[in-house]
């Protein structure tokens, strides 16, 4: 497989994780980030899903993985025992985002987190022209069989980090075909963030 | 995924016959020592030059070790016949699979119903009280005979799970993997009580005797009874609708209480059939041992599984409630906590606890990749065209 066709999310996450690492994928799907993570930069990974389906794509595709609701919660895992722990478009998903964080952090050195931004320039727009939920190529789901549980822009995420004390170490905002650099919340559809616990829990 | 599932109605190992393998001594974990033993055993398929493909399968309560193919001149086909065989998921084209019948059991190997040479006669409640364990210890002398140094897998279902947690924990240098299946590292009270509730039944019958009924009459009805309890904890109340509904039986007979539903005439069925192929004292001795049965000896389960390197796959059944998932979790989480590779999946079957005899296809695909990267020794697979 060319480097071209990995999808640009999973590219950029490729280019943020140090080779060699330890990673927990939240919510992994088929598996492919994890294959190529492992493929690419030769990290130990394993991968938590709650469809069975994919479950059975994983196994095929040789991953360690395990069927459970993230939601549930990660305390099968020590403190830190992750290098970074990613959660790849299963954030807005969850029940309870802010517990499932906080575990991650826990659980992880590091976390990547990414997400669908819902201050969109075109869901800006769909909301205020249309009147109607908006659909974008983030947001492909309609209002009735959408997995999303929670709509967070990336000023939101923002905020939240500064609220909970958690340090963003890097940012990647991502547009259609490329990485958005100017009015990120305006212009991108994907906001993706490499973040740590706070100051005070530095050093553990 | 298609093409294994194809293969997995594959060939029959056709026919198989029982060996046996007796040695000095045991000795046991109550202390006792039981001598000698013997173990009926089958394989199918051939040892690799490296012996470095030998998987043991482990077999549940009423198990035995007639796992694949059939017995000259029989039509029952083994156990788990739709996993063991050519193409199937423990593919004897590549694999040497291995499956004896456990010790205090009735299908070849050393249990209450041999012959104790102390006294010519059988054993009867003379049989030590056995343990997990102890069957994992006398199968480890099978597989040190057989020259294997090291198996490829362990697997087991239920009271197999059991023993593959044994094997894990107390001969990690002797296996690459270990696939658990419906199983749980100790019993509930839950799962005692029903274990309990059959052997009363059995020592409840006049013909028991204390055990000592092998030369007269059997305790057939009480044996039978605790079949049919064994039978209702083994499917859900949905197989059970599936299969039976309320459904009456067409010839029943004008006389109170007989088996008017299916369902009961089934049980009846079940119960009378087993007493034809199994030793009531063997169930005693069994039920105590998975009771008995706890894979870290009241430490925790992660304690005893740190350092081990083997990798494991976990395998639970949605409306099994004899051994519910959350059983098998807690098997997880200790690997997981403990360093241990290990993969879960829950298959969502309406089967109850009989499921993993009977969701070949789901089993077949989970197992047939684990044991692949085991064999093969590979993180992920080489092209990313599945």
């Amino acid at each position: 497989m060319t480097y071209e066709n990995i999808r640009l999310d999973h590219r950029v996450i490729l280019g943020l994780v140090e080779p060699c690492s330890t990673i927990l994928d939240l919510g992994c799907g088929t598996g492919e980030l994890l294959y190529i993570l492992i493929k690419e930069k030769n990290v130990r990974g394993q991968g938590i899903e709650i469809d069975e389906k994919a479950i059975y794509k994983c196994v095929a595709k040789g991953l360690t993985v395990s069927h459970s609701d993230i939601d549930s919660g990660l305390a099968e895992y020590r403190d830190k025992s992750f290098d970074y722990v990613i959660l790849n478009q299963s954030f807005q998903q969850v029940k309870k985002p802010d517990v499932v964080l906080r575990e991650a952090l826990r659980v992880g050195k590091k976390v990547i987190v990414a997400f669908p931004n819902f201050a969109y320039y075109q869901v800006r727009l769909q909301i205020f022209f249309k009147g109607k939920t908006p659909m974008t190529a983030s947001l492909p789901y309609e209002w009735y069989d959408t997995p999303n549980l929670h709509f967070l822009s990336i000023s939101d995420f923002i905020g939240y980090c500064r609220k909970r004390n958690i340090k963003v170490e890097e940012t990647v905002f991502i547009g259609k075909n490329k990485t958005v650099k100017i009015f990120p919340n305006w212009f991108a559809l994907t906001g993706l963030f490499l973040i740590s616990s706070g100051k005070k829990c530095q050093g553990e | 995924m298609t093409k294994e599932r194809r293969d997995s109605k594959g060939n029959s190992v056709g026919v198989v016959q029982a060996q046996y393998f007796t040695f000095d001594a045991l000795q046991l974990e109550s202390g006792e020592k039981l001598a000698p033993v013997t173990l009926a055993y089958e394989t199918y398929g051939i040892l690799n030059e490296k012996k470095s493909n030998a998987i043991l399968i482990l077999h549940a309560l009423s198990g035995d070790a007639h796992v694949a193919g059939v017995h000259e001149g029989q039509n029952n086909t083994g156990w788990w016949d739709a996993m063991v065989g050519p193409g199937k998921a423990f593919d004897t084209n590549k694999y040497y699979v291995i499956c004896s019948n456990v010790l205090g059991g009735c299908k070849g190997s050393t249990g209450p119903s041999s012959i104790n040479p102390k006294t010519s006669r059988p054993y009867a409640l003379d049989f030590p009280l056995i343990t997990i364990n102890d069957m994992v210890n006398a199968q480890k002398r099978l597989v040190d005979h057989l020259g294997i140094e090291k198996l490829l897998s362990v697997v087991g279902g239920s009271m197999g799970g059991m023993q593959a947690l044994s094997w894990l924990v107390r001969y990690p240098e002797k296996v690459r993997s270990a696939i658990p299946i419906a199983t749980a590292a100790r019993h509930s009270p839950q799962q005692i009580a029903f274990d309990e509730v059959g052997r009363q039944a059995i020592m409840a019958d006049p013909y028991w005797k204390s055990g000592n009924y092998y030369d007269g009459p059997l305790p057939a009805k009480g044996l039978a009874v605790a079949r049919m309890i064994g039978h209702i904890t083994y499917m859900s109340d949905v197989s059970m609708t599936e299969k039976f509904g309320r459904q009456k039986k067409n010839n029943t007979q004008n006389v109170k209480f007989t088996a008017d539903f299916e369902v009961e005439g089934y049980l009846r069925y079940r119960g009378d059939n087993f007493v034809k192929r199994f030793d009531a004292n063997s169930y005693l001795y069994i039920t105590k041992s998975i009771d008995n049965f706890d894979a870290s000896n009241g430490r925790s389960l992660q304690e005893v599984l740190e350092g081990i390197k083997a990798k494991v796959l976990v395998i639970a059944f949605k409306s099994d409630w004899l051994y519910p998932a959350y059983q098998s979790k807690e098997i997880v989480k200790a690997c997981k906590l403990s360093g241990i590779e290990a993969t879960y999946c829950e298959i969502d079957s309406t089967y109850g606890h009989d499921a993993f005899l009977l969701e070949a296809e789901e089993e077949t695909h989970l197992i047939t990749h684990f044991l692949k990267k085991v064999f093969y020794e590979y993180e992920v697979t080489g092209s990313y065209d599945i």
